[in-house]
């Protein structure tokens, strides 16, 4: 740099100077400008709106049974979710990348269908599957078993939506660590149990972290999928964001803004925990 | 425990082999039965309901009042989407990578937000901000400028929940991209906008398209943010995932699916040409 500055009339190479300046501020106000306008300024009115009425209403949202249920329905939810897409994300990962089978390419594209499928529709497979006339509705309806307007519908339209996080986070990581240490440990005595969970398990458990706060953010605000399966019943199969539709829809605005706002503050957290897995990932370099 | 076991030799222990095929296959039986399950059936069910008339659900759906309105909303609404990210995201990826500013850290989490807040949430977020309680929306309508239940208030619903596609797809390439090109270039003489064009655009071009797919492949089945912001009017801002939330609801499962599987066409489409891109573009960087 040194050696063109000496080598460039002083003015040209101050009319560059000032030109890239300009360039830099100009990008960086417009890409803060939009930032603001989508998300920061939202934030900041969502809050306002929230508490402007006062904290009261706040304590009377959170004293009502129903809030509360809509939440502890939402946490059973989402902590199901994440249990069965973590277990399966790593099996099916793990699948994908160490064998090599017929179909494998087909199984990559399954995989990624959910994010194709609007969660509308996914909640409307659930209801062919398991509804009135549905494939699957004579034999647990014969069986007694609840599944749709219940709890396992929506656990079910929930993971539909959250397969592909684990899966995809974990499947590069896992292709960058290669077999070698496994190898190595299983030559040195380990059993497949342990080398999993010594060698492997340490290997993945940013990427695997990552894939679980994504997949948990995802369940806790879930809305499409379970509006048609839930069937809407009031202080029973009413998750957060349900009750937030609902009373939108009857025009208590006042709590349902407080709902929302506790939500929001959930999900920063969460944000905050993921940036928190990046950089720790990309201190431990490709892990 | 291998070594004990084949001490004694019982009559029923299995050979090393046996073991090792057996957990072969039983990984790839879980894995493949858990996709077939989750995401096989359902898409299975939606497209065989979506199809099962021929054309007649469709063309039943289709009569509806708003019906084709609804799917040309949201195909533009979601093509309009993908440019606008595509722009801004590409500059707010550049911004992160290539500038050192106060905040950097801060914006790159609040642009991740998206990923975490409930898109029914985001829809109230925006609709604090621009609605008619705000001053910003009463400013803002003072000008003639309506976001709340108009057209212009899915595009920025949608504009905000895929906000994170396009930068996070960019960002790692422009990482990995070797500055010194650029510096040379410009040492030659060539202007910040030619050394952009000539030398940057050419590597992020697969990353900005797989991103702006990916937005329109989302945005097409979005249903949640736009909800409590459109309004639902049939024939001006009824959106298609909500036309096929408003058809399941009336027990018209066959015309909602045709319509579904008709946006999942698409939407496949876009994810199968996105991975596919992904891919030649990340073997082509490791070669």
């Amino acid at each position: 740099m040194s050696i063109v500055a000496a080598r460039m009339p002083t003015d040209d190479l101050k009319r560059r100077n000032r030109r890239r300046c300009l360039a830099r501020g100009g990008i960086l106000a417009l890409c803060l400008g939009y930032v603001a306008a989508l998300l920061a300024l939202p934030l900041v009115g969502i809050a306002w709106t929230a508490l402007k009425p006062g904290w009261h209403v706040v304590t009377s949202t959170f004293s009502l049974a129903e809030t509360r249920h809509a939440f502890y329905y939402t946490g059973i939810i989402t902590l199901i979710t994440v249990i069965i897409t973590t277990v399966f994300g790593v099996i099916v990962a793990w699948v994908l990348v160490r064998q090599r089978f017929l179909g494998r390419s087909l199984v990559n594209a399954l995989v990624d269908t959910p994010f194709a499928l609007s969660p509308v529709t996914v909640g409307l497979a659930c209801v062919l599957l398991f509804g009135r006339g549905g494939w699957f509705e004579p034999f647990f309806a014969a069986r007694g078993i609840q599944i749709m307007f219940a709890l396992p519908s929506m656990v079910l339209v929930t993971v539909f939506i959250c397969i592909p996080f684990v899966i995809r986070e974990v499947q590069p990581v896992l292709e960058e660590v290669g077999t070698e240490e496994e190898d190595a440990a299983r030559t040195l005595g380990a059993s497949v149990t342990q080398s999993f969970l010594r060698v492997t398990l340490p290997n993945i458990r940013w990427g695997l972290s990552y894939g679980i706060a994504l997949a948990a953010a995802r369940s806790m605000g879930e809305i499409g999928a379970v509006l048609l399966v839930s069937g809407l019943i009031q202080g029973k199969t009413e998750t957060a964001t349900l009750l937030i539709f609902r009373w939108a829809e009857e025009r208590m605005w006042a709590e349902a803004y407080v709902v929302a706002l506790t939500l929001a503050a959930v999900s920063i957290v969460i944000i905050a925990v993921i940036e928190l897995f990046k950089r720790k990932r990309v201190r431990e370099g490709a892990r | 425990m291998s070594s004990a076991a084949q001490a004694a030799e019982p009559w029923w222990a299995l050979s090393y082999r046996t073991v090792a095929r057996l957990r072969h296959w039983g990984l790839r039986g879980a894995a493949l039965l858990y996709l077939g399950l989750m995401i096989g059936l359902p898409v299975a069910a939606i497209v065989n309901e979506g199809f099962g008339k021929g054309l007649t659900a469709f063309r039943d759906a289709i009569a509806w009042p708003g019906g084709t309105q609804a799917i040309v909303l949201t195909l533009w609404t979601a093509t309009l989407a993908a440019v606008v990210n595509g722009l801004f995201g590409t500059m707010l990826a550049y911004a992160l990578v290539r500038y050192r500013f106060r905040g950097r850290q801060m914006l790159s989490a609040i642009v991740d937000l998206p990923l975490a807040i409930p898109t029914l949430v985001t829809g109230l977020m925006l609709r604090a901000l621009y609605g008619s309680t705000s001053p910003v929306g009463r400013a803002l309508e003072g000008v003639g400028i309506k976001v709340v239940f108009a057209q212009l208030g899915i595009l920025l619903a949608l504009c905000t929940v895929t906000l994170p596609f396009v930068v996070r797809a960019v960002q790692p390439v422009l990482l990995e991209l070797d500055i010194a090109e650029e510096e040379a270039a410009q040492t030659l003489g060539a202007s910040g906008w030619a050394t952009f064009r000539r030398i940057v655009l050419p590597a992020i071009r697969p990353a900005i398209a797989v991103g702006a797919l990916l937005t329109f492949a989302r945005s097409i089945g979005e249903i949640g943010a736009v909800w409590l912001l459109s309004g639902n009017m049939p024939g001006r801002t009824l959106t298609a995932p909500v036309w096929i939330y408003q058809l399941a609801y009336q027990f018209k499962e066959d015309q909602a699916a045709a319509v579904a599987t008709l946006l999942f066409t698409i939407a496949f489409v876009m994810v199968m040409v996105t991975t596919r891109l992904a891919r030649t573009h990340t073997g082509a960087e490791q070669a």
